[in-house]
């Protein structure tokens, strides 16, 4: 059992670091009201970046380079996300459309600049990050060679970020706000919160965690750029967010579970108690629990109140 | 103000094709190409010679229907994202009749077309029902349901159609809307009798939304729910219906790819993209069954003539896939683009 575990868990943490990062993105931005259906493309655009940073200076700069990739990954997000704010909160356009424009732009600039910059439809592969044993914590006995033997750091980081989430959303006075511009953004204007401005914080940080989702994603499991890097895994991570009802450890708790469902569907022959499980089940799992949670058969998800409406100052 | 608004329906997407065309000639300048060459090319690639306009007529047609397929969900108020889905499943389901079935031409056939819309329709009325029913979202549920199209539709593919294979037999001939006529006249492109039918869609649509009570209810629904529901309507019933019938359009773009194009079913990695195009067309028709054709027609052009820049000009194909994006911007920001010919207007009066 022991030994199950200790090659189950750090794959199911492996698989999803990407999606709960993503997902964290997804909460801030609904939260505040703007529906983000780009978590796609900011995937796409955080992979692209993250490969293209990490070919161009893994020789100069050494093992540190994924992690500096990692984090220019999650600027450029964050200023790829700029273009979904501006048409979402200033020029008041649907932003399911936009959504759907920013996953196509991603994957348009992400492939034509490979072309032009490789010569070719997908990068060389890199050296992403690779599997370590936690300092300390791996020693401790039972626990310590299931969660930290041979796990990627960055799952843990994902971890943290998004316990750093929930303590900005529900602790301090912008994720008070955050959230109220969310649920009322008339109330939060009467009150002298400029809707615009958490909004447009909200969206950038969802670019930020969403590049960081998609470069953590290319580095760890793909290794290279292509078309075909990121399918799917924003949208995943999409389902993470409503399942996880809007609250960054709900999404958290959900993107681990899809991990989970992600990695057996992959390795799930090797698990004695889940090998009569065809594997079209798990890979659909998500979906339909998503639909399940929705329907309110899994407990009722209520999306933020004003999520999806643009605010025009003065109207009802 | 009604002309007016008329007015702005025609310009604001003439306005933002002309737009993105713009920006992308930027985007090649800055690459280091020639824009000129650049357009030139995919001009040749979607008008060269008989062989790329059959191929581009082939490209459209699925378009039409997808595009008709987001605009007539729109029309009831709701975002029918799951075109992609119900492709795959109306893909899936006329191969299937066409492949499973021995029967004369004339019935054959008709029943291949109708297995795809039906599938297509089925996939939409559990977002309609879940909206109809529970006020679920149907955003996120079509989302959901076009992966588990794919995965179900590859796993039937690989251990019902077949056995472990990437790809299904062809359909039988009684079953194919490949036309030797249309291809010969188009020096052997994969140009099908399928257009016809996405253009007869476009007319039923049309017809449906004008001309009949169903339409009249369906388009009020999506004008104002609470007055439709105070009139008598049958909200849920309308909402169930609208997303039936945009789901068995795009289960007939499905039908043309599985009877037309192809004549089989493939294992996909991913989406074919046409359901997420058809946002694009939809949005660029104005979710007018006529403005759906031009636009379905226009994107049919753009993605065929793509082809030909690597090679005419050394452009990356994908510069057509970051214009059609900016155009959906440039559109979908409307608001601020009406604003400004508003403005222009005036100041020019």
């Amino acid at each position: 059992m022991i030994d199950l575990l200790q090659s189950l868990i750090p794959t199911v943490l492996f698989f999803s670091a990407p999606l709960i990062l993503t997902a964290l993105g997804g909460v801030f931005s609904e939260r505040s009201g703007v529906i983000n259906i780009g978590l796609e493309g900011l995937m796409v655009m955080g992979a692209f970046v993250g490969i293209v940073f990490t070919l161009t200076f893994q020789d100069s700069l050494g093992s540190i380079t994924p992690w500096i990739a990692v984090g220019v990954a999650g600027i450029v997000g964050g200023i790829f996300a700029i273009i979904h704010a501006v048409a979402s909160v200033s020029f008041k356009a649907d932003q399911t459309v936009s959504g759907v424009a920013i996953n196509m732009l991603a994957l348009g600039v992400g492939v034509y600049l490979t072309k032009q910059w490789y010569g070719k439809g997908q990068t060389d592969m890199v050296d992403g990050f690779f599997r370590t044993d936690i300092p300390i914590l791996h020693k401790i006995p039972v626990i310590g060679p299931i969660f930290f033997e041979g796990v990627y750091a960055t799952s843990y980081v994902a971890i943290i970020i998004a316990v750093v989430a929930w303590y900005v959303l529900y602790k301090t006075a912008f994720g008070l706000r955050l959230r109220a511009v969310g649920e009322h953004p008339m109330a939060a204007d009467t009150n002298g919160i400029s809707v615009s401005k958490i909004r447009y914080t909200a969206v950038i940080l969802s670019g930020v965690l969403g590049g960081l989702g998609g470069s953590v994603f290319a580095l760890t499991i793909v290794s290279n750029f292509s078309h075909s890097t990121i399918v799917g895994q924003g949208f995943m991570a999409l389902a993470a967010v409503i399942f996880g009802k809007w609250h960054p450890l709900g999404a958290m708790g959900a993107a681990i579970f899809f991990g989970f469902a992600q990695s057996l569907s992959i390795s799930g022959s090797s698990i004695p108690f889940l090998d009569g499980i065809p594997q079209i089940y798990l890979l659909i799992a998500p979906y339909v629990l998503t639909i399940l949670a929705l329907a309110g058969l899994i407990g009722r998800a209520d999306a933020p109140a004003a999520n999806g409406q643009p605010y025009i100052k003065g109207s009802r | 103000m009604t002309s007016n608004n008329k007015f702005m329906t025609f310009m604001i997407p003439v306005f933002s094709v002309f737009l993105g065309l713009f920006v992308g000639a930027i985007i090649m300048i800055i690459s280091g190409y020639n824009p000129i060459e650049g357009y030139a090319a995919l001009w040749r690639g979607a008008f060269g010679d008989a062989y790329t306009i059959g191929e581009t007529i082939r490209r459209t047609t699925p378009l039409i229907l997808t595009g008709l397929a987001i605009a007539f969900a729109f029309r009831t108020g709701l975002f029918n994202i799951g075109a992609e889905g119900q492709v795959i499943v109306g893909w899936l389901a006329s191969v299937w009749v066409g492949i499973a079935i021995d029967a004369p031409f004339i019935i054959h056939l008709p029943l291949a077309i109708l297995a795809g819309a039906i599938a297509g329709g089925l996939w939409g009325f559990v977002p309609g029902l879940l909206k109809a029913k529970l006020g679920v979202h149907e955003v996120i549920v079509t989302i959901m349901m076009n992966y588990i199209a794919l995965h179900v539709s590859n796993n039937i593919i690989r251990s019902v159609l077949t056995d472990h294979a990437t790809k299904t037999e062809n359909i039988a001939d009684t079953a194919s809307l490949a036309s030797d006529f249309l291809s010969n006249m188009t020096l052997n492109s994969r140009l099908h009798y399928g257009i016809l039918i996405a253009l007869f869609a476009a007319v039923i649509m049309w017809f449906i939304i004008q001309r009949t009570t169903i339409g009249y209810e369906l388009k009020a629904v999506g004008f104002n729910k609470h007055a439709s529901k105070y009139a008598g309507m049958k909200v849920g019933k309308n909402i169930i219906l609208s997303m039936v019938i945009a789901g068995g359009f795009a289960g007939l773009a499905g039908a043309m790819e599985g009877l037309g194009t192809f004549g089989n079913i493939h294992v996909m990695s991913g989406f074919t993209n046409l359901g997420f195009d058809g946002i694009a067309v939809a949005l660029l028709g104005a979710n007018n069954p006529f403005g759906v054709v031009m636009a379905a027609f226009l994107f049919g052009t753009l993605k065929e003539g793509a082809n030909e820049m690597p090679t005419g000009a050394g452009v990356p194909t994908e510069l057509v896939d970051i214009i059609i994006a900016l155009i959906i911007f440039f559109v979908a920001s409307s608001y601020i683009i009406r604003w400004a010919l508003l403005r222009f207007k005036k100041e020019g009066k």
